[in-house]
């Protein structure tokens, strides 16, 4: 009977296959990418903020980490939940890619499960739980190995990748890709510049948010001391990160120009590559008429930075076969969202640090209220970042080798079209869900150990009445003392 | 090496999914549970004797994929595509009942929403490991090292018969756990849910014994040709005492034997499909052999498996040794 609705089903609707399972792994991986971007920075925050509630025995620190503890909790579910879909939908999705490239990708991939998820998953446990049974000094040493692992897992995901952009180390065989040099593979062209973008991206994208909720409290007249920590630790790192962005993305697209010319000549717009090229500003690239239409164009600043030299060529989308082009158009506007967001936050950063020298960084004014709607920028370059990278890439997959139509599963357009729509329908409810639970813990902001117990939060400490009832019936209660973890012995 | 390594690889991936099996199932069967209690005190209680550990357990998840895909792309590049439905279905299950964990504390008090979808996601995920498990045992159909059947070929009373049987035995994992991890009134829920699954689970394994013989030829080969059954015998035998043993733990008041008779239950029941089917990875058309990486790739993990598994298997023991103890009522890491 199934079989024979599936029939029927593939005759009454035509579905291009390649375009939904593009369509699905596109939503699923966006999807994901949000989450471990912000667990990555995040973690690495909180882990700063334990170890500095270890050296000072400032309170305060000790209030922040618990406070951000708890959205990384919920950010973290979403994150793993998430990843653990895309492990399987290379092979329900993509299985002629699968078998193309797993042996020399898989191995990355399973590294990354060994060295970075199983540290996560475990110590995490011990972050989040752990608060009322053991030591602060474990509680930090987890924290930094949650920050540690978050960061192994980009480093194993970003090689794949890069990998998948810019081929090495390998053989092709029969079809298949073999391995020759492993240290080739992993250390592949594009992959140190893609990595520092990454995990860099992670940190500013995380300071951004950092900044926001300062900024928000602050204007609300709320929690004030740790506000102003946040703030202060946001600029701090936002006038380093975003301007440190620019150069990596630089050299980055500079690589991209030695190994994926073409998706450079998109990114800008660039069509023409006889003669040097203008750095374009805006415009709409017309695929038809080979030409960007209401082009607003810096004569020469293209090439300058692409070349470094005024008068330098690079080649333009004409000097390449159609067939090989990306999608121009998403390409370039992806890029140019990416680059804006990126302008748009080193001067965030200059203006936090001469505010904070001025002594007017707290003050209630413009600059805490453009900043405090300001926490999802990062995010959307991250996201543009990816979309210029991987749509850039196309039409291949395995750039050189593999097309993305010749990538997928065996599978009925069908199939994939209702499972496209179960994804975006579970995704919808968990991701709105997700952000508004995590609004929620932001509203609640902060909580001394004396307040928490009464709120119900997650994490909250035992009350001493129960502490008491537990040692006195003499309960194991694990390798700590037992007691609310107040202030940090020794 | 060209032999060895892909059986050593069989073997690893083997550990990699029973481990998930037995952590994951005991982690699945609380939500299978779920809506068998109804006061928000024990579902609490529940839930905070796995918070700590679920992350963890559905790691090894993860492994079994990627592993799988590392070792044995071809595998990997069949399977997946074969069960594409019933694995979207498990994974998608998997996220609502995954988020569930914290959204339901944050969500608190109305968290009834999050019970739902943690019940149902945890039921779901079992019920359809169970359908590929199933599915995978009665074969794949393979032209030229691809998937060539349709969308719902695993979809046979034989398929859904196995789902329910796995729903089963993460329920008796879980209410074990339970006996072990709780005291009071979940603890007395729990031994009761238990006895019961446990005889659904025995029949579940006795009918699964008897209808793949019957309806495989290659299975009914290998254990009832001679010598094999010889030596084969005691493994339905095994599993049948440790069945008895549970049961009287179960009367006895016993805390810790229903748990670790349960696992080994599970260890006994894997090893029987792991018979009935080596060396096929996938049934009934391709090996170990036919599926495995390049040496080069599955030497290249090897090497890095053999000194991070026991690691990982290390820091396993460790949290759940810092985690150890009864839960009381009201008592959780939250």
């Amino acid at each position: 009977m199934f079989r024979l609705m599936s029939g029927a089903m593939e005759g009454a609707v035509e579905f291009d296959p390649v375009l939904l399972a593009r369509i699905q792994f596109a939503f699923t991986i966006s999807f994901h990418i949000i989450f471990p971007a912000f667990t990555i920075g995040l973690s690495a925050f909180i882990a700063v903020l334990l170890w500095l509630w270890l050296r000072t025995k400032n309170e305060k620190f000790h209030r922040l980490a618990r406070f951000w503890t708890k959205i990384f909790a919920v950010s973290f579910a979403m994150g793993v939940v998430s990843g653990i879909v895309l492990s399987y939908q290379f092979g329900t999705n993509w299985s002629r890619f699968a078998e193309f490239s797993g042996n020399v990708i898989g191995p990355l991939m399973g590294y990354e499960v060994l060295t970075a998820f199983y540290l996560e998953a475990t110590f995490l446990g011990i972050m989040l739980f752990g608060w009322n049974r053991f030591p602060p000094w474990l509680i930090a040493l987890s924290a930094t190995l949650v920050a540690i692992g978050t960061s192994m897992s980009a480093f194993w995901i970003l090689a794949a990748n890069s990998w998948m952009q810019t081929p090495a180390g390998h053989e092709i065989r029969d079809g298949i890709a073999y391995p020759v040099d492993w240290l080739r593979i992993i250390f592949n062209p594009s992959f140190p510049y893609r990595f520092a973008h990454m995990l860099n991206a992670a940190y500013l994208t995380t300071a951004v948010v950092v900044l926001a909720v300062g900024a928000r409290y602050l204007l609300a007249g709320r929690h004030p001391e740790e506000s102003r920590t946040m703030l202060r630790m946001a600029v701090g790192m936002i006038a380093v990160s975003a301007p440190l962005q620019l150069v990596i993305g630089d050299q980055h697209g500079l690589n991209t120009l030695e190994h994926q010319p073409v998706k450079v000549a998109a990114m800008e717009g660039h069509w023409n590559g006889r003669d040097p090229a203008s750095l374009v500003l805006f415009g709409i690239p017309d695929e038809e008429a080979r030409a960007n239409r209401f082009e607003v164009a810096i004569p020469h600043l293209g090439s300058l930075i692409l070349t470094h030299d005024w008068e330098g060529t690079y080649q333009g989308l004409t000097d390449f076969p159609e067939d090989q082009w990306p999608p121009v158009l998403n390409v370039f506007f992806a890029f140019r969202i990416m680059v804006g967001i990126g302008l748009l936050l080193i001067a965030v950063g200059f203006l936090g640090l001469y505010l904070w020298w001025r002594g007017r960084l707290f003050e209630p004014g413009l600059f805490l209220r453009f900043t405090s709607f300001m926490w999802p920028l990062g995010f959307i370059a991250i996201l543009a970042g990816w979309f210029v990278t991987e749509q850039g890439r196309q039409p291949w997959l395995v750039y050189g080798h593999l097309r993305t139509a010749d990538g997928i599963s065996p599978v009925p357009g069908a199939s994939v079209a209702s499972t496209l729509a179960l994804f975006v329908f579970i995704y919808g409810i968990v991701f709105t869900t997700g952000i508004y639970y995590i609004n929620r813990l932001i509203n609640r902001g902060p909580q001394g150990q004396a307040t928490a117990g009464a709120g119900g939060l997650p994490n909250r400490p035992l009350s001493a009445a129960e502490e008491a009832a537990r040692e006195a019936t003499g309960r194991p209660v694990g390798q700590g003392p037992g007691k609310p973890l107040r202030a940090p012995e020794g | 090496m060209e032999w060895y390594l892909p059986v050593i690889w069989a073997g690893l991936i083997g550990t990699a999914v029973a481990m998930y099996v037995i952590l994951d199932g005991f982690d699945l069967g609380l939500g299978i549970l779920f809506p068998f209690t109804r006061k928000e005190e024990d579902r609490d209680l529940m839930m905070n004797s796995v918070a700590p550990f679920w992350d963890g357990n559905e790691t090894w998840l993860v492994l079994g994929g990627a592993g799988l895909w590392v070792a044995f792309p071809t595998a990997y590049a069949v399977i997946m595509p074969a069960f594409y439905l019933p694995v979207i279905g498990m994974l998608l299950a998997l996220v609502l009942r995954g988020v569930s964990f914290e959204f339901r504390w944050v969500a608190k008090p109305s968290h009834r929403t999050w019970d739902i979808a943690f019940a149902g996601g945890s039921t779901v995920a079992a019920f359809l490991q169970g359908v590929i498990l199933g599915g995978l045992l009665q074969g794949i159909p393979v032209t030229e090292r691809q998937y060539a059947g349709g969308a719902f070929d695993w979809f046979t009373p034989f398929s859904i018969f196995v789902g329910f049987a796995v729903v089963a035995g993460y329920g008796l994992l879980g209410a074990t756990w339970l006996i072990m991890r709780t005291e009071g009134p979940v603890q007395v829920f729990a031994r009761r849910a238990a006895s019961k699954l446990l005889f659904a689970v025995l029949a579940a394994m006795a009918v699964v014994s008897l209808w793949t013989p019957l309806a495989l030829d290659r299975i009914a080969e290998r254990w009832f040709s001679l010598p094999n059954f010889y030596f084969l015998w005691p493994v339905p035998l095994a599993a049948a005492f440790v069945a008895y043993r549970v049961w009287r733990a179960l009367k006895e008041g016993n805390e810790t034997l229903p748990f670790v008779g349960t696992i080994i239950l599970f260890l006994l029941g894997y090893a029987g499909l792991v018979i009935s089917n080596a060396p096929y990875l996938v049934p009934p058309h391709l090996t170990f052999w036919d599926t495995a990486a390049a040496p080069a790739s599955q030497i290249f993990f090897l090497v890095g498996t053999v000194f991070l598994l026991p690691l990982v298997i290390g820091y396993t023991v460790f949290v759940y040794w810092m985690f150890r103890g009864k839960l009381a009522p009201g008592q959780g890491y939250h």
